[in-house]
């Protein structure tokens, strides 16, 4: 797609855009919203640079495949789960701090459970939209 | 008792990883570990004699009744000094036997896994956990079994083992879970006070055909008996250790446990003394048409077997002790045996009986060791076997009336064939003259000879002073068999009776016929007559069926054509609900219950339809993505008007990446044909009004019945005062039922590798099937 407005749009939309995707992450406890949410609008901010620019702008902001995101957020989510059994609770049970912290809310193990979704989610669709939109790539070479 | 157990285990997990640093003459040192252990169990003896039984007690899973149980009574210590004795010197056997094979570290790590699933087995005194170690023994013998994995025999036989014998513990499980419910408890101690209510229990027989097949498949008894010969494919040293004192004698210890909780019983006693009897008669007989050592051996191995359940199943106090015994001098003279056959094979390269003679020449302290077995092995005054053969006398004619009459002829015919086929693998290779190939047979080396001869000279000890294990050790085994104290001491002499005069007979009609045919086994080809009803054939008869019929039925349903799997799983959909639905539910539509239609959900309705229609009947790919995105976004404005924000956001951005992938994919499709005719879409859109149309009656229907909101409810109170969160439905995603989430996620990236590896994946033109 070759178009100047989207273009100019696009690059400041994606920082705009993930902004957007953390606040849903974040608000996601108390109002509506959350991980699997704000990784999807995520996912949508760099569909649109990938419109906008092409894929391969869109692969080069992550140095690596997107696909690093999967274990990593599997992996948050993992330890957060295991967290509690380090204090005498059962697997799985949420943790929070006493006190609230301004403008994040109260911080607990159910916070950066949500955060390893939100990673994974991204990691996900990605891989997925990338993989595709690449393949296509190599069929029209050939 | 738990680091004696595990500590198999951990030697394992070293060897697996630091195994190949070690030269291979270290690997001797390992026989230490069992030679350790079993000192460790010889230490409760004292104890186990005052007619006590050691308790351990280590926590696991006390919320489903799962502990670390162990128990050591004389039963238990029996197989554990058995298991560990006769391991350790397997260990030493086979350090040296094993020297220069390539993966010597890994042979050991399967061992030392099997010898410490097998302790644990007869440790165990929570059933679930027997359950496990008993599995346990399954895999690491169907390593052991098919260690040799370049070839495809012992592939086939490990595979067979392990579908026999797994199999068997499919049922065995579900034997253990009824037992647990039936008598409330798990541990086996505790089952023993049941015993009355689990035999007055309408479930009886169901549990006995449970634990039997369990118990039969692992211990080889008729039809599930070809197994064990096929597992001869294994490493000489491994068929000693698992087919004398351990894996096949699982299935002993298993009924021997449970005797005291289910036996005398008809059932009980009936179906093992035919099976045992028949058995023993079936594989005694067979063992004499074998030329290969090893083959006899795996058949006088079954013959044993089947005698020890034909023992279980007589039941009475004299039955019990013999078997006690039994099991013993079955454990010393067949590892003996096993192990000179495997000296045999390893320096002369050849098994077959026709053509070992005369080795004595040149292997006098393997032909010792071999002569202390078979005459062991032949019941021989003097010898264990004299007083295990005995016993087993007096105990076949101990059985009332007639019976006993038969039972004995039984035990008779089947211990003659015994003795020959102990004295055609133990004696027949080392007499007569030395062919001249294999006179420069080199020294066998001391870790090869000396397992032999100890087991042979301590069948010797035994046999002599049988007060030694008297009362120090099967007494109180054949306690622990028979529930309560069996007060008869062994001896070397009864004193002139019926019995001895059996055994004498027993032994001369089996040396007359040994020497009559020169130790020559019959022809094997006189039995292939009933190859075509032989359980092994018909096993393989049906599973080759099996798999044909599953070919086929895969071929049907795994079409590879989409739309015919989600037309066959849509019109089931519809057929079970529809069924239901039309016969069993009384069907109205609750008016009052329906909100008043409002103007946009008009709109939307037509603006959907439209949507719809588009769709279906557009000639372009593109348009059609449009219109399912229209439609998407719709439903997200309907869960918007109805108050679900979560749901709408969620299915609005799924909707989005949707009709991205859509365009995405759409670029590798061929161009848009109609390759339908109309009969086809009259089909489908018949099929898609059905179930549109049973969707939307369970719709209507759920009004009629009045909903249960307990649960949504808790999760409305509790969100803020468990959680801290006021978004109900985030609050359940991450809190209350987070693990569900996290399998989600899990599941979503083995989504992303299936696409990655699907599209990425590059087969290379000669790895094509």
């Amino acid at each position: 797609m070759n178009s100047i407005i989207l273009k100019t749009a696009s690059s400041y939309l994606l920082p705009l855009l993930l902004m957007f995707s953390v606040f849903i992450l974040l608000r996601g406890h108390s109002l509506s919203g959350g991980g699997f949410v704000g990784g999807l609008v995520a996912s949508i901010a760099f569909v649109l640079h990938a419109f906008a620019h092409g894929f391969d702008k869109a692969r080069a902001i992550f140095r690596t495949n997107p696909g690093f995101l999967i274990p990593v957020g599997l992996f948050l989510c993992f330890i957060m789960g295991a967290v509690p059994t380090f204090f005498g609770a059962p697997f799985m049970k949420g943790l929070w701090l006493e006190k609230s912290i301004p403008g994040i809310g109260h911080i607990g193990t159910a916070l950066f459970f949500d955060i390893g979704v939100f990673i994974v989610v991204i990691g996900v669709t990605l891989t997925i939209l990338f993989t595709i939109s690449e393949s296509d790539m190599e069929q029209e070479e050939v | 008792m738990l680091i004696a157990v595990l500590s198999g285990f951990l030697l394992a997990l070293l060897l697996f990883f630091f195994g190949k640093y070690l030269k291979s003459r270290h690997f001797s040192l390992i026989g230490f570990l069992p030679l350790g252990i079993f000192i460790y169990l010889l230490s409760f003896l004292p104890l186990i004699n005052s007619g006590q039984s050691a308790m351990f007690h280590y926590s696991w899973v006390p919320s489903m009744g799962i502990n670390l149980d162990f128990r050591l009574d004389g039963l238990a210590l029996l197989f554990g000094c058995m298991i560990t004795g006769i391991g350790s010197l397997v260990f030493f056997y086979a350090a040296a036997y094993m020297k220069h094979h390539p993966f010597i570290d890994r042979f050991f790590v399967f061992l030392s896994v099997f010898m410490a699933s097998m302790l644990g087995l007869v440790l165990a005194d929570n059933v679930l956990l027997l359950f496990v170690f008993w599995e346990l023994t399954s895999i690491s013998s169907f390593f052991l079994i098919g260690f040799n994995n370049e070839e495809e025999g012992s592939r086939k036989s490990a595979i067979m083992s392990l579908s026999v014998t797994g199999g068997g513990g499919f049922f065995l499980l579900a034997g253990f879970i009824l037992l647990g419910n039936l008598s409330g408890s798990y541990s086996i101690r505790e089952m023993i006070f049941s015993s009355e209510v689990l035999k007055d229990s309408s479930l009886y027989g169901l549990l006995l055909v449970f634990l039997f097949l369990g118990a039969f498949t692992k211990s080889a008894q008729f039809p599930f008996h070809f197994w064990l010969p096929n597992a001869m494919k294994a490493p000489t040293p491994v068929s000693a250790y698992l087919h004398s004192a351990t894996m096949v004698k699982a299935g002993i210890y298993l009924l021997a446990r449970f005797t005291p909780v289910l036996g005398t019983h008809s059932y009980w006693n009936n179906s093992l003394m035919i099976t045992g009897a028949f058995t023993m008669l079936y594989a005694a007989i067979h063992a004499l048409f074998r030329k290969d050592l090893k083959a006899i051996l795996a058949y006088s191995t079954i013959a044993s077997l089947g005698m020890m359940v034909f023992l279980l199943g007589i039941g009475s106090e004299k039955a019990l002790l013999a078997v006690s015994v039994f099991i013993l001098v079955h454990a010393l003279y067949k590892a003996g045996l096993f192990l000179t056959a495997g000296v045999i094979d390893y320096k002369t390269g050849t098994r077959d009986l026709h053509k070992l003679s005369g080795l004595r020449k040149v292997m006098k302290p393997v032909a010792i060791g071999g002569l202390l077995a078979a005459l062991s092995s032949a019941g021989m005054p003097l010898t264990f076997g004299f007083i295990g053969k005995d016993l087993i006398y007096e105990a076949t004619l101990g059985a009332p009336g007639n019976l006993a009459w038969i039972l004995t002829g039984i035990a008779f015919v089947s211990n003659v064939c015994l003795l020959i086929a102990g004295l055609m693998v133990g004696i027949k290779p080392f007499f007569g003259a030395l062919p001249q190939k294999f006179s420069r047979v080199k020294k066998v080396s001391g870790f090869l000879w000396m397992p032999g001869i100890i087991l042979g000279v301590s069948a010797i000890i035994f046999g002599v002073f049988p007060m030694f294990l008297d009362r120090n050790l099967i007494t109180a085994v054949a306690q622990s068999i028979n529930g309560t104290v069996i007060d008869i001491s062994l001896k070397l002499w009864h004193g002139f009776s019926l019995v001895i005069l059996l055994s004498i007979l027993t032994l001369s009609v089996g040396f007359i016929f040994y020497f009559l045919r020169k130790g020559k086994p019959f022809n094997q080809e006189k039995l292939a007559g009933f190859e075509s009803v032989s359980p092994e054939y018909l096993t393989e008869l049906i599973i080759s069926k099996t798999d044909k019929f599953a070919f086929r039925y895969t071929r049907l349903l795994h079409n590879g054509y989409l739309r015919y799997y989600l037309i066959t799983i849509i019109v089931f959909l519809i057929g079970l609900v529809g069924y239901r639905l039309f016969t069993e539910v009384p069907l109205s539509v609750n008016y009052a219950q329906l909100s008043e239609t409002r103007f946009y959900e008009v709109v939307f309705f037509i603006i959907i339809v439209s949507a719809i229609l588009i769709t279906v009947f557009t000639s372009s790919r593109l348009t059609a993505i449009a219109g399912m995105g229209i439609i998407g976004y719709c439903m997200c404005l309907i869960f918007v008007f109805y108050g679900a924000p979560d749901l709408a956001m969620t299915q609005f951005t799924i909707d989005t990446l949707t009709v991205v992938l859509f365009v995405l994919v759409l670029f590798r499709l061929p161009q848009f044909k109609k390759y339908v005719n109309l009969k086809v879409q009259f089909r489908d859109g018949l099929i898609a009004l059905s179930f549109g149309a049973i969707i939307s009656i369970i719709a209507l229907q759920a009004f009629n019945e009045p909903a249960d909101k307990v649960v949504s409810h808790f999760y409305g109170d509790n969100a803020y005062v468990l959680a801290k969160g006021r978004n109900v439905v985030n609050v359940i995603l991450v809190d209350f039922r987070g693990f569900d989430t996290m399998v989600e996620i899990i599941v979503l990236s083995i989504a992303a590798l299936g696409v990655y590896s699907l599209l990425k994946l590059k087969v290379k033109a000669p790895e094509k099937e």
